[in-house]
């Protein structure tokens, strides 16, 4: 069978055996959600709730008029305690509205729709907003916005990205496997809402299970396939995964819309499936618990705004052993100060990480051995960002294409000496949006 | 959760390979030549390698201290240039001399550039141009093919042409075998070709260099000299050519560090050896080539950048 892949990446330990074969379990609802008040790329939300105030499951919290941003709903019944800010697992703190669950898991009135094909592709994007949807694969961006590409760009294909290739990570694994019903309906809904015929799923060769199981929902379905993928990291990036299955190459700095692709998320399919067909906002995400200082790693069904701290406790962690929290995957996750950070829209994983599997070591000189280079997805150089960086010449990071990394962190995983590349990176782009904003 | 956490920016993760292995597999791939140094040169090789060693790490460790830094001599960075710069000597080469030399490889070569990853010049050829201008004769007393002092194929080649080398081997054949098996005359270290080939299949293998400095490397000096109507099995057999395309020309500091870049270094150094070897004033060019061809480096790092994915053309 043909691979598909693309020039470079690496091959970190996958670890995806600890929670791989864990059927996805329903984590109760917590006393206390706490829900922030931003879940996307974008501007904050105002609440649209106040202290005291009796919610219902799926009701709107929080919404915007920006252009940037989708709404968040309660994710349990019951009463508004606070609206204050708490810890954000994304950068610090951000305005959340705390609500305490009465049990009776009482849902708004339900908008569900019969035949959506009956809908019009705006219809349907207002319902996709309305619903709060954004892209599950831990990036958020409002998919609303996504699935509206500029009207000058003909789109032909829709890219699935399964390969969920981040290590520890088993979660759209998992929904393929349980929920690949749901997920091919939400695959044609996308289609329909785009007006074209055309879907590749990608999916990650280790991933055997998850590939059977669609490649026979979409046997009968024409136009829908699945891309068998290398297991290799970073396959799920964007332009990667258009190269390795339509081998067409995304022009740097530019959108896959300007190859006509346009790329959704396994979560998010779903997701618009439950937000179409069921009338269900975003309440809850499927995630994968793991890492060597969780004790029974898990797949798990959690409402948004369930602090990490009681899944953790439900799985058990070694807190003697774990030195990192972090919410994602290892290569391009966040590490979280406390674990009273929650779940949010964007949180594919919680990973408790212990020295042992992070081969933490102190950074030494470069010494030039290229290996950043030849792993490089991007065919970047980035040796040359940490000694630029460390000299603060910012405009020299622009002319080796600085804007064109994506920030998976494999050149940083592969580096001998340990040299914080993708630190000097992300200063060096702070710098440079600053310097153009000016 | 009572601990207080790391928070640092991602990859969380990062591969087991340290600075330390990387170095270490070099060590480990240079020892088939040492051992044949050994049996081949006996207790000169001996002294000549522990010496150099010896005053290679310490000198290190010195530096580092003078320059109030952590001392890392257990990276083996040091112990790699002791090896090479003994392996780049004549075995008869007298120790004190044998220190000057390993000490100016790391002095001069390297510390005063920042230490490890900062030079630009290989600092075991710094050492040896540094010897050969300084003690001319003993850097050229050589042991030479039957095992009594005289000078090397190459400097019989130099001086009295082809058919004075056949002369002294016999014939072709036995001249071949005698240069691959390493029974000649030479630098310590660069003698047996088939010991330096096992330790590059091991570097190879690893993945601690890549074939394209040393094939294009070897390539270029055999094709020039076979157009230039020389023996090119025998040019590439003698001297230091396998030595240093698969240890110094692949030095991770010193080189290029993409493909394309590797493939220029090795074939640029590949005409300078041709050039000194037939015109020049040594009859063996290896050291000076690489010395050369380093200097260029970063000329050639700046033109060979990779075109950045989904990108025209580089901008820079």
């Amino acid at each position: 069978m043909k691979l598909f892949t693309f020039k470079g990446g690496i091959h970190p330990p996958e670890r995806k055996e600890l929670a791989e074969d864990k059927e996805i379990e329903v984590f109760a609802a917590p006393k206390v959600v706490y829900i922030p008040l931003i879940q996307h790329i974008g501007s904050p939300l105002d609440p649209l709730v106040k202290v005291g105030d009796e919610v219902k499951v799926g009701q709107k919290i929080g919404d915007s008029k920006g252009f940037m941003s989708a709404p968040v709903h309660s994710s349990v019944s019951g009463k508004v305690l606070k609206i204050v800010k708490h810890p954000f697992p994304v950068n610090g703190y951000a305005n959340s509205v705390i609500i305490e669950n009465n049990g009776e898991d009482e849902w708004i009135e339900s908008k569900a729709v019969d035949d959506y094909t009956k809908l019009s592709s705006e219809e349907l994007l207002g319902i996709v907003r309305e619903n709060g949807i954004v892209g599950l694969g831990g990036a958020t961006f409002p998919t609303h916005i996504k699935l509206n590409p500029p009207k000058d760009k003909v789109i032909d294909t829709l890219v699935i990205n399964g390969a969920e290739c981040e290590p520890y990570l088993n979660a759209d694994n998992r929904l393929m496997i349980e929920y690949g019903k749901e997920f091919v309906e939400g695959v044609k809904i996308i289609l329909h809402i785009l007006g074209i015929k055309k879907a590749v799923i990608g999916i990650e060769e280790n991933k055997e299970e998850a590939i059977e199981k669609i490649q026979n929902l979409v046997a009968n379905e024409d136009g829908i396939e699945v891309g068998v993928l290398k297991t290799k990291y970073p396959q799920g990036g964007e332009k990667q995964l258009i190269k390795a299955l339509l081998d067409r190459v995304v022009p740097s700095k530019k959108l896959p819309s300007e190859v006509g692709v346009v790329v959704q998320n396994v979560g998010t399919a779903k997701a618009i499936y439950d937000a179409v067909v069921k009338g269900k906002p975003i309440v809850e995400r499927v995630l994968t618990v793991s890492g060597l200082g969780v004790k029974t790693p898990k797949n798990l069904l959690v409402r948004i705004g369930t602090q990490f701290k009681e899944i953790l406790e439900s799985v058990g962690i070694d807190e003697e052993k774990t030195e990192k929290l972090i919410m994602g995957g290892p290569m391009m996750g966040l590490a979280q100060f406390t674990d009273e950070v929650p779940v949010i829209k964007g949180t594919s994983g919680i990973l408790a990480l212990t020295e042992k599997e992070m081969n933490s070591y102190e950074s030494r000189s470069c010494i030039s051995c290229g290996k950043c280079v030849s792993v490089c997805p991007m065919n970047l150089m980035p040796l040359m960002y940490a000694k630029l960086a460390r000299f603060k010449e910012w405009g020299e990071m622009d002319r080796y294409n600085l804007m064109d990394c994506i920030e998976c962190g494999s050149c940083q995983f592969i580096c001998p000496s340990n040299r914080p590349l993708t630190e000097g990176i992300k200063i060096g782009k702070a710098k440079l949006r600053g310097m153009k904003r000016k | 959760m009572n601990k207080k956490l790391r928070v640092s920016p991602s990859p969380h993760i990062r591969t087991k390979e340290t600075v330390e292995n990387v170095m270490w597999d070099v060590v480990i791939a240079l020892t088939p030549a040492i051992l044949a140094a050994i049996y081949f040169f006996r207790l000169g090789a001996v002294k000549v390698l522990s010496v150099s060693i010896i005053t290679a790490v310490v000198s290190e460790a010195i530096a580092q201290k003078l320059m109030g830094r952590k001392i890392q001599i257990k990276d083996g960075s040091a112990i790699i240039t002791g090896i090479l710069f003994a392996f780049v000597v004549p075995p008869t080469l007298p120790w004190w001399i044998t220190m000057i030399g390993a000490g100016v490889s790391i002095i001069l070569g390297k510390m005063v550039f920042g230490g490890l990853g900062h030079n630009v010049f290989n600092p075991a050829l710094i050492g040896r141009a540094f010897l050969l201008a300084s003690w001319p004769v003993a850097m050229t007393s050589w042991i030479g093919v039957d095992g009594k002092a005289g000078p090397t194929i190459l400097g019989v080649l130099k001086e009295h042409g082809f058919s004075k080398v056949l002369d002294m081997f016999g014939n072709q054949g036995a001249m071949y075998t005698k240069l691959f098996l390493g029974n000649v005359g030479g630098s310590l270290g660069e003698t047996s070709v088939l010991a330096l080939l096992i330790g590059a299949g091991y570097l190879l293998y690893k993945k601690q260099i890549t074939w394209h400095t040393p094939v294009v490397y070897i390539g270029t000096v055999f094709v020039l000299m076979w157009i230039f109507g020389q023996d090119p099995l025998m040019e590439i057999m003698s001297g230091g050519l396998i030595l240093g395309a698969f240890f110094m020309a692949t030095d991770m500091v010193t080189t290029p560090y993409t493909s394309k870049g590797k493939i220029l270094f090795g074939l640029g150094a590949g005409i300078l050896v041709v050039w000194i070897r037939l015109k020049g004033g040594y009859p063996e060019g290896v050291a000076y080539s690489i010395l050369l061809m380093n200097g260029v480096t970063p000329l050639i790092n700046m033109y060979t950048r990779p075109r950045i994915f989904g990108g025209v053309k580089n901008n820079g």
